[in-house]
């Protein structure tokens, strides 16, 4: 294999750099909310909002005699309801991590060598801002893109934009929820937002297809599965593994991967051919029902028995079970569905069912989100950039609505439709979120600029050119979070301790970075509690009473259509669309059609990952305290399977996959949980940065055995469950 | 006299771990070591599989063997609640407790002494819940007065079908579990 | 299938619980030593024979104390928190074992002293002259030697007992849980001693006799070990469990080979040749039986800690 495949191994700490670190390695004396230094003494409960992972739960941190105590959820959060999950009560352990990123770095020798020299901010900024300016003289502003993952990441968005690229991308449309809410959009004119609008608590019938609730922990989620669970509903889970959820079914699916539309739509087939789905609603509000009853007409439940492995009997039974309980029946979109490379059409097939159950707008389906009135800061205009932007060419996905990510990585390396030469990534580990990291590797040898903006040493720092240390949210203030959700609320993150080194909030790095691009004027206002006050007042709210609780709530709004939210649909027909005429004229299936899977290579099993709820993405494994909830991964291996490969349960074996690649050394647990034609392990282990000490080689990565993925044709989504590994004993 | 007790909804409980990290940072446990622990016990052959989750910890025993076997009267029932406590600076470390409880619920704190959950008796002496039971995403835990009928632990478990540990142990653990 | 996954990793106490290692063990069969020490030599003192018994009553109680001080040296070098020792010191608890131990084993030193006042080694009389005048009242009070002796005696037994007791009155390690143990502790601390004198006393009468007790003390020890083991047998699925570690499982070998085979089986058979007179006294015998009786600490302890209730 050539050079980009060899495993270079990153160092990134404060040991491996020749200047001494200057600051204590603990936190200093806390502010008081008014900003003076708090008194020595005392328990201090001071309010923001989590960002171990993007559901920003409102929580009440708690300063012991000035040192971080513990976080606690703040009681007036709707998200959180007072309690945080297992990872935001581990956010101590974010502050307190060794491992963190301390100065900003720039990097002596060759690319992902990880020879640093630690630096000023001004310079460090100064050399990004030379760099950026060098590529607007050479390709124009828009040869620069921004990378990013969260709410930390709007003030780096303002500046790109202010310096004119419009190519801003997230890994979570193309690489996780994209074709989901491409599909609902197509169906229903509207996405399923974040957090998702789905009515969980209320549902009397809930279907989860490879959602993996309470393994999955999306704090509000969890809270309502655990009341819809206590309320006696129906739970239908189909997965191919028995997760926590599986095991609080009525029915439980043990679907064979990749054949899920199958499944679906011999439901559908069901609930029109039984008459079973709401008649009134579709009648009020279809569009093309005929047609598309007329097209699934062949897809009985017999038929889809060979494909999914579900017995017809079964597949009746919880048809005419969510049948039962419509409205209030939820079928699930889940959130992270870049699976097969049929994501979009089976996202599209799931919101068809919800809409037969006439879900979508009412009690136990979907609700209307609401958002608070919080204007956004009166900035000049952007400038326009003078090209589209790079990431989809000619809309060759014509439904994507969002930036593809892995578009702007395959533009870098071609350079077609136009170069792009510089990189700006904020709190996403691209090595871990983008399928096959070859191609990332590749991507960024053709970048004059590779800049990282994170809090840990993670895999894709290892390869900048320029590494910038952000404070953890616990250290600083960040933009206001307005959330679209049950209720409106307005919620404030501010800082609650010092950080312990020299790392800089992500407002601050954006707005000096603008000001060495000479772009001061894109932030006019002073400091960013102005910015917050400034919004704030726009609103009619205090800023004061927002610092005291932390979160200040609206009156609630009507959320469903039987309180008052208007039946209207965003798709060209003004109604939910059964038959999409739109999907037709771009060559497209107007109602979803299966195609059955490509099966691996002999001998080798489907690898299949998902999360685990102590941790989060690939970014909580230094962190001591959630990593010692799970300080590895592992991967599960059906017994038939075991007994094939002559493996024992705990023991440690290494997974190649179909391209040769082969996984670090990782422990096998041995279960009846999961089907024998797949492998499952929980997503993010296996780091290889040196800087990460304690989570270097732990478990295995999934993203590494990720070599191939299918593109979603209508919006470019990469799916990434088509990867196939067999099972090393030898050298493990 | 109050009788201290725990009750927890197995069907709801999703095994998240968060009363494990709440009990760490609320009790400053050192790292590589935790008092309460999350237990997945599942059965079956694939597909047909069942599954109970359920959170450990010191069960607080109405008869415990940990506190008889101390040499050094470090082990002790609470005045308040019968809750089974270690005065830590009596504590010698010989291990007759550790070695006493059959649900491996104690451990040697890396100070020296035998160490376990204590049901968080300083914030329950301030009208606080146990961290474990106030962070509990998914409202499956619930802790008082066993003795009080009236209380919510009470109530459940003359509602629900329940089950303690290794009963047949002797020990009459104070943990319920409802299924 | 049914799968258990905990997510607890506590040091010393997962994946099974390693709690105490050589030192329990080493303590337990010193313990065992002394008391059997105590017992044989207490019953010379008894018999009024201690003018002839030379190893039982001049050296072992020397001996005894120095390996009873090993002992007490290797629990405490176990102690985790140790230097809060003491606190052992402040109170009686009536219900633990170890408690009662602690207590046993002061009280233990008296006897021992007293033991060896009544027929000092000469190289101590150099050292302590003043001491001459006592063992030399002592030596021929015979009522005084009778209470010292009965005092050994008791203290041996209790010594011995609770060695055994300390661990059956854990109910959470099933194999342990058989008070049948504190006998067999205690007739395995007698066989040692008897092994040891037998082996070095310079006295052939006595080491001859005390080669016959010893044959009879390994006799009593096998029976008891069968009787433990029919306890745990018919009883729970726990117990059962517990004895499969010794019969057929991960101590089987140790077990069978170094407890029940060099420890007593191979010893008793060439004693009992030898008490006869068909074979010459050999100290392979008792070298055996007083490994037999370590590595059964070793064994019993090591394996008790693996047994447990949860699956």
């Amino acid at each position: 294999m050539n050079d980009l495949s060899r495993r270079r191994f990153l160092k990134i700490s404060g040991t491996a750099v020749g200047v001494a670190a200057a600051a204590t390695p603990l936190a200093r004396t806390a502010r008081t909310l008014a900003g003076e230094p708090a008194p020595v003494s005392g328990i201090q409960k001071i309010p923001t909002f989590c960002d171990i992972c993007f559901w920003k739960c409102g929580a009440i941190a708690y300063v012991k005699d000035g040192k971080l105590w513990k976080v606690e959820g703040n009681p007036l959060d709707p998200l959180s309801r007072g309690r945080l999950c297992p990872r935001g009560t581990g956010g101590v352990g974010a502050h307190t991590d060794p491992d963190r990123l301390r100065a900003p770095l720039m990097r002596k020798n060759k690319r992902g060598e990880e020879v640093w020299t630690q630096v000023t901010w001004d310079e460090a900024l100064g050399f990004i801002a030379e760099k950026m300016q060098k590529i607007k003289a050479a390709y124009g502003p828009e040869a620069v893109a921004l990378f990013s993952h969260g709410l930390g990441g709007n003030f780096l968005k303002h500046t790109l934009k202010a310096y004119g690229s419009p190519n801003i991308a997230a890994p979570s449309y193309a690489q996780c929820r994209g074709p989901r809410d491409a599909g609902f959009r197509l169906t229903f004119g509207e996405d399923v937002s974040s957090p998702e609008r789905t009515d969980i608590r209320n549902a009397q019938c809930l279907v989860l297809i490879g959602s993996h609730l309470g393994e999955n922990m999306h704090n509000t989620q969890v809270q309502e599965f655990a009341e819809a669970v206590e309320n006696h509903a129906s739970i239908i889970v189909v997965d191919p593994r028995f997760s926590i959820a599986a095991g609080k079914a009525k029915y439980y699916l043990p679907i064979k991967p990749g054949t899920d539309l199958a499944l679906i739509l011999a439901w559908m087939n069901v609930l029109v051919r039984e008459g079973l789905y709401d008649k009134e609603y579709v009648a009020a509000h279809g569009f093309g029902f005929e047609q598309f009853a007329a097209t699934i007409t062949p897809y009985t439940p017999e038929w889809a028995y060979p494909e999914t492995g579900i017995d017809p009997g079964t597949i009746r039974v919880t048809a005419r079970e969510m049948g039962r309980y419509r409205p209030s029946t939820l079928v699930h979109p889940g959130r992270h569905v870049t699976w097969y490379g049929d994501d979009t059409q089976r996202s599209r097939a799931i919101a068809l069912l919800n809409a037969l159950l006439g879900s979508w707008g009412r009690k136990g389906g979907f609700y209307a989100p609401v958002t608070m009135d919080v204007p956004g800061y009166p900035y000049p205009p952007y400038p326009t950039p003078a090209k589209p932007k790079v990431d989809n060419p000619d809309h060759r996905y014509p439904f994507a609505h969002e930036t593809i990510t892995t578009g702007i990585r395959e533009a870098t390396t071609t350079g077609k439709p136009y170069p792009v030469k510089g990189w700006l990534v904020y709190a996403t580990n691209l090595l871990h979120a983008l399928p096959n990291e070859a191609e990332t590797i590749k991507a960024i040898q053709n970048l004059d600029l590779l800049v990282v903006v994170d809090v840990i040493p993670s895999e894709i720092a290892g390869w900048a050119d320029v590494v910038l240390p952000e404070s953890v949210y616990l250290e600083r203030h960040d933009d206001l979070n307005v959330e679209w959700f049950r209720e409106p609320f307005v919620a404030l993150r501010q800082p609650v301790v010092e950080s312990p080194h020299d790392q800089k909030p992500n407002w601050w790095i954006a707005r000096k970075l603008a000001e060495h691009l000479g772009l001061g004027q894109f932030y006019p206002w002073n400091t960013i509690e102005d910015y917050l006050q400034h919004r704030l007042n726009a609103a009619g709210l205090s800023y004061e009473e927002l610092k005291k609780a932390g979160i200040i709530r609206g009156t609630p709004q009507p959320i469903y259509f039987d309180e008052g939210v208007p039946a209207t649909f965003s798709t060209p027909s003004g109604k939910i669309e059964f038959y999409s005429l739109q999907l037709h004229k771009a060559g497209f299936d107007p109602v979803p059609k299966y195609r059955r899977p490509e099966a691996g290579p002999s001998g080798y099993l489907r690898l299949l990952y998902g999360r685990a709820p102590v941790h989060s993405f690939s970014r909580t494994h230094s962190n001591r305290i959630l990593s010692d909830m799970m300080p590895e991964n592992e991967v599960w291996l059906n017994p038939i399977i075991a007994g094939k490969f002559d493996v024992r349960n705990g023991a440690y074996v290494r997974l190649k996959n179909q391209d040769g690649v082969v996984s670090n050394r990782v422990r096998v647990l041995v279960t009846e949980r999961i089907r024998p034609d797949c492998v499952y392990m929980v997503h993010g282990f296996g780091h290889t940065s040196r800087g990460l000490r304690h989570a270097f080689g732990k478990g295995a990565s999934d993203a590494q055995l990720i070599t191939r993925y299918a593109t979603d044709p209508l919006m470019g989504g990469t799916a990434m469950n088509v990867n196939f590994v067999t099972i090393e004993t030898q050298g493990a | 006299m109050a009788r201290y007790g725990m009750v927890i909804d197995t069907a709801k409980c999703v095994g998240c771990m968060d009363c494990v990290v709440a009990c760490k940072t609320e009790n400053e446990i050192p790292e590589g070591y935790t008092r309460d622990w999350i237990t997945y016990h599942s059965g079956g052959s694939f597909p047909d599989l069942h599954m109970e989750i359920r959170s450990e910890r010191c069960n607080h025993c109405d008869n415990p063997p940990c506190v008889y076997c101390c040499p050094c009267g470090a082990s002790h029932i609470h005045e308040r609640g019968a809750v089974v406590l270690v005065h830590h600076h009596k504590c010698s470390g010989c291990k007759a407790c550790i070695a006493a409880c059959p649900y491996d619920a104690r451990f040697i704190h890396p100070e020296g002494y035998a160490d376990k959950c204590t049901f968080c008796i300083h914030r329950v002496e301030k009208g606080l819940d146990p961290a474990c039971v106030a962070v509990c995403p998914t409202h499956c835990m619930h802790f008082g007065d066993l003795q009080d009928l009236n209380s919510n632990v009470a109530r459940l478990l003359n509602s629900r079908r329940n089950h303690a540990l290794l009963t047949e142990a002797g020990t009459q653990p104070c943990i319920f579990y409802l299924v | 299938m049914e799968e258990i996954v905990s997510t607890r990793h506590n040091p010393m106490i997962d994946p099974s619980l390693h709690i105490w290692g050589w030192e329990i063990p080493v303590y337990l069969f010193l313990g065992g030593l002394v008391a059997g020490m105590m017992i044989i030599s207490g019953y010379f003192l008894f018999r009024g024979r201690h003018k002839e018994m030379d190893c039982s009553c001049l050296r072992l109680p020397f001996a005894a104390i120095f390996l009873l001080s090993a002992g007490m040296l290797a629990l405490f070098v176990d102690l985790e928190h140790r230097w809060s020792f003491w606190r052992m010191y402040t109170t009686f608890q009536i219900a633990s074992p170890m408690s009662w131990g602690s207590w046993i084993l002061l009280l233990v030193y008296p006897a021992l002293v007293a033991n060896m006042l009544v027929r000092m080694p000469s190289w101590l009389l150099k050292v302590a002259p003043r001491l001459k005048n006592l063992s030399d009242r002592l030596y021929v009070q015979p009522g005084a030697v009778r209470f010292i002796g009965i005092a050994n005696i008791t203290l041996g037994v209790m010594l011995g007992v609770y060695t055994g007791i300390l661990l059956s009155a854990f109910g959470a390690r099933p194999l342990w849980n058989s008070t049948i143990l504190g006998l067999l502790f205690l007739l395995s601390g007698l066989s040692t001693a008897a092994a040891l004198v037998h082996m070095v006393s310079k006295n052939s009468e006595e080491s001859a006799l005390l080669a016959r007790a010893d044959n009879g003390f390994l006799t009593g020890e096998l029976f008891l070990i069968v009787l433990f083991l029919i306890g745990l047998l018919s009883s729970t699925e726990a117990h059962i469990r517990s004895a499969g570690l010794l019969l057929n499982g991960p101590y089987a070998p140790v077990f069978w080979v170094f407890v029940i085979g060099t420890g007593i089986l191979v010893p008793l058979f060439v004693q009992s040749l030898a008490v006869t007179h068909r074979i010459k006294h050999t100290p392979v015998a008792p070298i055996l039986v007083i490994a037999g009786g370590l590595v059964l600490r070793f064994v019993i302890v090591g394996a008790g800690q693996t047994s447990h209730w949860t699956r």
